[in-house]
C-alpha cells in the first residue's frame, strides 16, 4: 500500500485548517410525500470510523446521495472541510476527496478488475485525453504509474487471481472487494461504504472488516459505514448513529448506543 | 506461441495493443499484404512485367476503389464506435457530420469557380474537414447530451434532415440537388502552386521503380490514414478517456461519483466522433468525385450503424470486420448474380440447381431477378438490402457481439485444437 499513501495520515493532519472533515447540518429531503431524511445532523472527523445503522428504508442511502450531491437536500447544509458542498455536481464531490461503494454493486460490468480500479484513478491521473489518444510520453507513463497503484490495491485486497477477469463473472464477495478497491483508488479523505457486508458469509464479512480497519488505521482515511444490522458495526465503529424513518434516534460510542432504549425499541419493533 | 505466451513482466507488455508475438507477427504480415496489393498488378515493379505474386484482381482499379471505400467507411465507423460503442450514445446523425466534412473540404480545397472554393492545400482542408464537424458537434452537444437513449436517437435523426435541407439550399456551396459538386483532388501542395508535389490520383512511378496507378496511390493513402485512425481509436479505448466513456455508458451515476464529468465526456465523445466522420466524409466525397446533397442522408447513417452493429459494438477489430462486410457485400452479391447468370446460360448441373431461384424473363418465377422490370423477383440491389437487413437482425438476436464475437469463438476453438474443451 506504500505507494498509495500519497497523502499520509500526518500530511492529512498538517493540511488541516478546518474543524470537522464533514458536517451534516439539519438536512431534510423528501420525495413527493415521502420524507426520506427528516432533519439529520452529524459530523465526521479525520480518520474516524463512523457508522450509520437503521432498518431498511430509514434513509441511509439517501444520506450518502446527499453527500455526493446526487440528491439535493430540501433544507439544511452539508459542509466539507468548512465549505458547503450544496450546488456541486457529483463529480466535484469526488474531487473534494469523497469516494463511495454502492449498496447494489455498481461496477462497470464490461471492464475487468484492473480497468475498474483504474477508472477509480480517474481524478488522480495526470493526462489529457489527447495524450492518452497518442499513447506516447506523458500519457503512456501516466497509465503505467497508475497501473502500479492499482496493483498495490489488488495486492492489498488479495484479488490477484481475478485481475484480468470481467467483473460481471466474479463471485459476489469478490465484486464487493473490487468495488472497495475502486473507491480506494481515488485516494480519498472519506470513504462512504454502503452495506459492504450485506449478503456475505461469516468469512467474507471478517475479511471485509479487516480491510476496513486496515484502511482506517494504515491509511488514515475516514470512513462512514452504513449497515442495516448491528453486528459488525458495534465491533469496529468509533461512533455510531442510529436512524429510523429519516430521523436520528441515537448517537454515540457503540456501548452507549447498544443500550439506548430508543434503539432497542426500533430494532425490536422491526423484527 | 513459444515459451509461456501469456507471461508478461512489465505493464507496457500487459497493456500493449497486440498482446503476443504471434499476434504482432500476424498483424504485421496482414498489413504488409495490404500495402503490397497495388503491386500485384503486372508491371508494377521496374521496367518489365514483374510484380509481387498475389491475387492480381485485387490490384485492378475497381477492387482498389472498393478497398479504399472500405477504409473510408471504417474511419467513419470507428468514429461512431467511439460515440455509440464506447460512450453508449446512440446517434443517427453521423451522415450529417460526414456531409459537413465533405463540404468543408470542398470549400477549402477546391479552386475558385462556379461554386465557392478557396483552393487551399490538402494539409489545410483535410484536417479542417475533421475540425469543423468536431466544433459543430461541440456546439450541438449541449442539446444532445441532455437527452438519453431513444430521445437522443431522435434528436440526432433531426440533424440529418436539417442537414439535407441546408445542403440542398446552400447551392453556392453544394451545387444543389441537380448537379452536385466536384471535390478537390487528392494532391499534395505546399501552397497554391501549379505543380503538385504528390498527385495521389494520377498514375506514376514512386521511388523510381514502383509503378502505381492513380487508384493504387489513393488506396495507399487511405490505408495509411486508416491505420493511423485505428491506432488512435485503440489508444482512446485503453486510456483514461476511454475508460471514462465506458464508465458513463455502463453506470452513469457511479461514473460521476468516481469523478467523471458526464457532460464534458459526452461532449468530447461527440467531438471526436464528429472529427472521424468529417474526415471520412471528405475522403468519401473525394473518392466518389461528385456528390449531391441527398448522398448525406439517413441511409448513410444507417449503413455506418450497421457496420458497428454487425462488427460488434465497442470492439475495433469488429468495426474493421463490419466495414469489410458492409462494403464488400454488394460486390459479392453482384458477382454471385453474375455467376448465377453465367451458369444458368451455360447449362449443365449448376444451371439446374440455380434455375429455380432465378427469374430471367416473364413467366419465370424465382427469388432473384436478373432482368429487372421484365420478370418478377428481387433485383440485385434489393437482394442486397434484404441481406443487410436480415443480417443485422440475425446479429442482434443471435450474436450481440457481432462478427467480433464469431471471430473470438473461432479463435478460441483453434486455440484449443485438437482438444475441444
Ligand atoms: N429516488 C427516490 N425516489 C423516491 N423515493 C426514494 C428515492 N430514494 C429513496 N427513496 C425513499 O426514501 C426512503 C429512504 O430510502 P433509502 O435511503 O434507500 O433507505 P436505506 O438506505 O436506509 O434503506 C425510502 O422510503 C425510499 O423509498
Ligand atoms: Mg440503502
Amino acid at each position: 500500500m506504500s505507494r498509495l499513501l500519497t497523502r499520509s495520515t500526518e500530511n492529512r493532519r498538517a493540511e488541516r485548517d478546518y474543524e470537522n472533515l464533514l458536517v451534516v447540518d439539519d438536512v431534510r429531503l423528501a420525495f413527493g410525500g415521502v420524507t426520506a431524511i427528516d432533519g439529520v445532523s452529524f459530523h465526521v472527523d479525520d480518520g474516524e470510523l463512523y457508522a450509520i445503522i437503521g432498518p431498511n428504508g430509514a434513509g441511509k442511502t439517501s444520506i450518502f446521495n446527499c453527500l455526493n450531491q446526487v440528491y439535493h437536500p430540501d433544507e439544511g447544509d452539508i459542509r466539507w472541510k468548512g465549505k458547503t458542498v450544496l450546488g456541486l455536481k457529483p463529480n466535484q464531490t469526488a474531487e473534494l476527496g469523497m469516494a463511495r461503494t454502492f449498496q447494489n454493486i455498481a461496477l462497470f460490468p464490461h471492464m475487468n478488475v484492473v480497468e475498474n480500479i483504474l477508472t477509480g484513478r480517474h481524478i488522480r491521473m495526470d493526462q489529457t485525453w489527447w495524450q492518452g489518444a497518442l499513447w506516447l510520453g506523458k500519457g503512456r507513463r501516466d497509465e503505467f504509474e497508475n497501473r502500479e497503484v492499482v496493483e498495490d490495491i489488488i495486492d492489498f485486497l488479495e484479488i490477484e487471481r481475478w485481475r484480468k477477469q470481467p467483473v460481471g463473472m466474479l463471485p459476489y464477495g469478490i465484486q464487493k472487494r473490487v468495488e472497495l478497491g475502486r473507491a480506494l483508488a481515488m485516494d480519498p479523505d472519506l470513504l462512504l461504504l454502503d452495506e459492504p457486508v450485506a449478503g456475505m458469509n461469516l468469512e467474507e464479512t471478517e475479511d471485509m472488516a479487516r480491510f476496513i480497519l486496515d484502511i482506517r488505521d494504515e491509511l488514515g482515511i475516514a470512513i462512514i459505514l452504513v449497515e442495516h444490522d448491528m453486528g459488525l458495526v458495534m465491533d469496529i465503529a468509533d461512533r455510531v448513529m442510529v436512524v429510523d424513518f429519516g430521523r436520528k434516534i441515537s448517537e454515540g460510542v457503540p456501548e452507549v448506543v447498544q443500550n439506548d432504549p430508543e434503539v432497542i425499541k426500533a430494532y425490536l419493533g422491526e423484527t | 506461441m513459444r515459451g509461456r505466451p501469456l507471461l508478461v513482466t512489465n505493464y507496457a507488455d500487459d497493456q500493449a495493443m497486440l498482446k503476443s508475438t504471434t499476434q504482432t507477427v500476424m498483424a504485421g504480415l496482414f498489413l504488409l499484404f495490404l500495402v503490397c496489393i497495388p503491386l500485384f498488378a503486372p508491371g508494377a515493379i521496374g521496367g518489365g512485367e514483374s510484380r509481387i505474386p498475389g491475387p492480381t484482381f485485387l490490384a485492378g482499379a475497381d477492387w482498389l476503389k472498393l478497398l479504399s471505400e472500405l477504409g473510408i467507411f471504417a474511419m467513419a465507423a470507428l468514429g461512431l464506435n467511439i460515440l455509440s460503442g464506447l460512450a453508449g450514445q446512440v446517434s443517427l446523425g453521423h451522415a450529417f457530420f460526414m456531409g459537413l466534412g465533405a463540404y468543408t473540404a470542398a470549400v477549402l480545397g477546391s479552386g475558385p469557380g462556379a461554386l465557392w472554393g478557396v483552393g487551399l492545400p490538402i494539409w489545410v482542408w483535410l484536417p479542417m474537414a475533421g475540425l469543423i464537424p468536431a466544433a459543430v458537434g461541440i456546439v450541438i452537444s449541449p442539446t444532445a447530451v441532455r437527452v438519453r437513449g431513444l430521445y437522443l436517437a431522435i434528436v440526432t435523426l433531426g440533424l440529418v434532415f436539417i442537414g439535407e435541407y441546408v445542403w440542398r439550399n446552400l447551392d453556392f456551396i453544394t451545387g444543389g440537388s441537380q448537379s452536385g459538386r466536384n471535390f478537390p483532388a487528392l494532391q499534395v501542395r505546399l501552397w497554391r502552386e501549379e505543380e503538385a508535389l504528390l498527385d495521389l490520383e494520377a498514375s506514376g512511378t514512386w521511388l523510381g521503380f514502383l509503378n502505381l496507378s492513380g487508384e493504387g496511390k489513393f488506396y495507399l493513402f487511405i490505408l495509411a490514414l486508416t491505420v493511423l485512425f485505428v491506432i488512435v481509436a485503440k489508444n482512446i479505448q485503453r486510456s483514461r478517456v476511454g475508460r471514462a466513456f465506458q464508465a458513463i455508458r455502463d453506470r452513469d451515476v457511479a461514473a460521476e461519483i468516481m469523478g467523471v464529468d458526464e457532460f464534458r465526456y459526452k461532449t468530447l465523445a461527440f467531438a471526436i466522433s464528429s472529427f472521424y466522420a468529417g474526415v471520412a466524409g471528405a475522403l468519401l466525397a473525394v473518392e466518389v468525385g461528385r456528390t449531391i446533397p441527398e448522398q448525406w442522408d439517413l441511409l448513410l447513417s444507417v449503413e455506418i450503424i450497421a457496420i458497428v452493429l454487425i462488427g460488434g459494438a465497442g470492439s475495433i477489430s469488429g468495426v474493421l470486420m463490419g466495414s469489410a462486410f458492409v462494403v464488400l457485400l454488394p460486390r459479392l452479391v453482384q458477382d454471385f448474380g453474375n455467376l448465377l447468370q453465367q451458369s444458368a446460360a451455360s447449362g449443365g448441373v449448376l444451371a439446374t440447381i440455380f434455375d429455380p431461384i432465378l427469374s430471367t424473363g416473364p413467366g419465370d418465377f424465382g427469388v432473384v431477378n436478373l432482368s429487372p422490370g421484365v420478370a418478377p423477383g428481387l433485383g440485385i440491389l434489393q437482394l442486397n438490402t434484404l441481406i443487410y437487413g436480415l443480417l443485422i437482425i440475425a446479429f442482434l438476436i443471435f450474436e450481440p457481439l457481432g462478427l467480433y464475437g464469431v471471430w473470438v469463438r473461432i479463435r478460441n476453438y483453434w486455440k484449443g485444437w485438437p482438444f475441444t474443451y
